[in-house]
């Protein structure tokens, strides 16, 4: 298999392309132009559409409409544009239009900067817009993971008619890593729920979130729970490195995993016992087998690019039966191969809980 | 015997929830005529605002997006960029299409992106309970505007068409109005008109329907049609901004 | 084993290129690698680096910040960057424009007049391919015909006309080590 050095954005560009995106609307903003740029290039050369809209607000309800029709519609921002675009992901989830939605995410809170940061772990998984709802949110870690997650996001965003997010920052963006690229899929804008068109069927098809009538909105709600279940008993991914024989397990996505995963190598070549658990979906949360490790004794640190989002995650999956420890930088800042090193081995140091 | 009157094709049995004297149910009709007179039920896809024409989606018989608050333009593109094929138009009301989504009606006008736009004037905020509109007349009362709009205050009007007429996207706008039975033939002309631009992919069409909203303007139905045709008309002129005529001579 | 390089010069020497070269070169050999650029204000003007990983091994933090060996194309660079290469590690940097450089006990240090050799050859720009060949030479980190293989993924196409001069300009500075 051929592989072709490819910045993350691209990558993840292409890997859209491959799995049969066709259909791509966005809005400029730093560290995600790569994404458009790309998309503005490559669209018309597989017949599918790249348009610029006139604000991320209107690029996420042009996703709502094109996602609606049945058509695999990417949009991709970052986390600025990504809080602009809360409204629509809403209604997205509420009307359940499959779709998935880029944050290449930045530092904040407000305009921010335009450094790499995971500071948008709450907005992603934890709602973002108003309402009982959640998207399916992947972290990839790697280039390849990339092309590989865009394409597993289109395939379960039609699966469970869900928007799925993908939770990448300016360094996963920026960084290029060799990729093998996967084979084009042709895929058909021909869902039954779509809007097409009758085109015959006896009733149209309405894509909608309004539940005004009587117990409508409740329905609605408890069908939306009963998906969500389903996805947490299926759905839930993650890479565990040398946890079996671990005192001390780090958990840490993306950009954050891989400056872990330098200082562990460090670590266990000077033969500590010492693991990784990356967590690939950060909705699902891989609450079981954090929960697992925890009863096992495990103690665990959080390293985070923000003051501690994901650890609180961490902090309900093992509900106190362990030790949880946290280490963060602030917006735009990336911790060391060498701090991250320094604090496992203090914390090592220090001794159990 | 010859049927000279029946109900379109392109309208569902369910009964509307518009108050009396509203014209919606007016509008909803000739949208429904222009359908099943170009024989396009089957490949038409409408948008429903966030106003009184919400629940549009439960009157017409074709396939329908619920759009949010303004959106409506922006959710028609993504619709129509994925079935160019289709017949994909948009309902909205003043404060949907001239307030909160005036981005998004702008931009899909200046694209001329190859929709249909229905456009209900009726100079107030009806769903919400009668507050101030983006085309509330000048001393105009609203929940809103209780001592009258005050212009040096609050601004003036947008005359919808004649702004979006300035731009070289749409092939047609035109202004129309529904208080009476001459009017309400040449609006459903308008409207079909509008939907023949989108089949023939001339881009960009926009009929403003001038309207009434008794309720909210506290008045019985036959005086907010009166209201409509002498305050109305004078402050938003009826007639075609930009012609078919125009676009094939470009 | 995990070689971790930092390529480092002002803004217009085409430090991200060589970077680029090396991590595609690696991936010719059929290593891990990773690069990464160092935007932001430096972008115009000032100093601009990038980071190149190349291993056997899955690559972890893809920012090298204790580099293995560095090329740094002016002063500033070779000032920000020489101490926090690792001991035993290799400096290449560009003589042409850094007169003088202390020496850094326990570090191979190689100067390369880049820009003089750069302008032997015709052409100041290749000064960076010139750099790049020294520092092959000196660290062995990929061959000379992956380095060669890799500016045909590398360069754009319109610039494939320019690929004998840059293989000119390697191959000096790779003959400076021998």
């Amino acid at each position: 298999m051929e592989r072709v050095m490819m910045k993350g954005n691209e990558a993840l560009a292409e890997g859209a392309i491959r799995a049969g995106c066709r259909f791509f609307f966005g809005y400029p903003i730093t560290p995600q132009n790569e994404i458009p740029e790309y998309m503005a290039r490559r669209m018309p050369e597989v017949n599918g559409v790249f348009l610029q809209a006139e604000s991320e607000v209107s690029a996420i309800n042009m996703i709502y409409g094109a996602g609606g029709a049945g058509g695999r519609a990417l949009t991709s921002s970052s986390s600025p544009g990504i809080s602009l675009k809360q409204e629509g992901i809403s209604y997205l989830a509420g009307a359940q239009v499959p779709c998935v939605i880029v944050n290449v995410a930045r530092g904040g809170p407000g305009l921010g900067g335009l450094g790499p940061s995971q500071s948008d772990y709450f907005q992603a998984t934890k709602g973002g817009g108003h309402g009982d709802y959640h998207l399916i949110v992947y972290a990839p870690g790697t280039a390849q993971e990339m092309v590989d997650l865009i394409g597993l996001a289109f395939d379960k965003a039609e699966e469970y008619r869900n928007p799925v997010m993908i939770l990448s920052d300016a360094i996963m963006g920026q960084m290029m890593e060799p990729v093998v690229l996967p084979e084009m899929r042709e895929v058909t804008a021909d869902q039954p729920w779509a809007t097409t068109g009758k085109k015959g069927r006896a009733k149209p098809n309405v894509i909608n979130s309004l539940g005004i009538v009587g117990e409508d909105l409740e329905r609605i709600n408890i069908e939306l729970q009963e998906k969500y279940k389903k996805i947490v008993d299926n759905e839930i991914r993650y890479e565990a490195d040398g946890i079996d024989d671990a005192d001390l397990i780090v958990v840490a996505y993306g950009t954050t995993s891989r400056v872990a995963r330098s200082a562990l190598n460090m670590l266990r070549a000077e033969g500590k016992k010492v693991g990784l658990l990356r967590p690939i979906t950060l909705w699902p949360f891989p609450k079981p087998i954090l929960s697992e490790l925890a009863a096992e004794g495990k103690r665990f640190l959080v390293v985070e690019m923000s003051v501690g989002q994901l650890v609180e995650d961490v902090i309900l999956a093992v509900n106190d039966r362990a030790k949880v420890d946290f280490f963060g930088k602030l917006n735009g800042s990336v911790p060391t191969v060498r701090e991250v090193y320094n604090e496992i081995n203090a914390l090592l140091q220090k001794g159990g809980a | 015997m010859q049927k000279v009157f029946g109900y379109p094709r392109a309208l569902t049995s369910k009964r509307t929830h518009y108050c009396p004297g509203c014209t919606h149910g007016i509008v909803h009709r000739l949208v429904a005529e222009a359908i099943d007179d170009l024989g396009i039920q089957e490949q038409t896809i409408g948008i429903a605002p966030v106003g009184c024409a919400v629940l549009a989606y439960e009157y017409f018989d074709v396939d329908f997006q619920e759009a949010a608050h303004g959106r409506a333009p922006a959710v028609a593109t993504g619709i129509k960029r994925v079935h160019p094929d289709a017949v994909v138009f948009s309902y909205q009301g003043d404060g949907d299409l001239a307030s909160i989504g005036t981005a998004e009606i702008v931009h899909a006008a200046a694209r001329g992106e190859n929709i249909t736009v229905i456009f209900i004037n009726n100079t107030v905020y009806g769903m919400t309970g009668g507050q101030m509109a983006p085309t509330t007349l000048p001393g105009q009362k609203t929940t809103t505007s209780p001592y009258g709009r005050d212009t040096t205050k609050v601004g003036f009007p947008i005359r919808v068409s004649e702004m979006l007429a300035t731009l070289d996207g749409p092939s047609y706008i035109e202004r129309v109005s529904v208080h009476d039975p001459k009017h309400i033939i040449k609006a459903g002309r308008a409207i079909r008109k509008a939907f023949e631009m989108q089949i023939a992919g001339k881009g960009f069409s926009l009929v403003e329907v001038l309207s009434t909203c008794p309720t909210n303007w506290g008045l019985t139905p036959i005086k907010a049609l009166e209201r409509l045709k002498e305050q109305m008309i004078p402050y938003y002129p009826l007639g075609v901004f930009r012609s078919p005529e125009e676009v094939a001579e470009e | 084993m995990t070689y971790e390089i930092i390529c480092a010069g002002f803004g217009g020497q085409g430090v991200m290129l060589i970077g680029e070269l090396l991590a595609y070169g690696g991936m010719l050999e059929g290593k891990n690698v990773t690069w990464f650029p160092s935007y932001g204000p430096e972008m115009r003007g000032g100093t601009a680096n990038c980071s190149v990983v190349i291993s056997d091994q899955p690559v972890g933090s893809p920012i090298v910040s204790e580099p293995d060996g560095l090329i740094a194309m002016n002063g500033p660079s070779l000032e920000k960057f020489k101490a926090t290469v690792k001991p035993g590690g290799a400096i290449v940097y560009n003589a042409s424009m850094i007169e003088t450089a202390s020496e850094m006990p326990g570090l191979k240090m190689l100067p390369v007049p880049s820009n003089e050799i750069a302008s032997e050859l015709g052409n100041n720009k290749v000064a960076n391919m010139v750099a790049l060949g020294a520092f092959i030479g000196l660290t062995k980190v990929i061959t000379l015909s992956s380095a060669v293989k890799a500016l045909e993924h590398v360069l754009p196409a319109r610039h494939h006309k320019l690929i004998p001069l840059n293989v000119a300009a390697l191959e000096k500075g790779l003959a400076l080590v021998k």
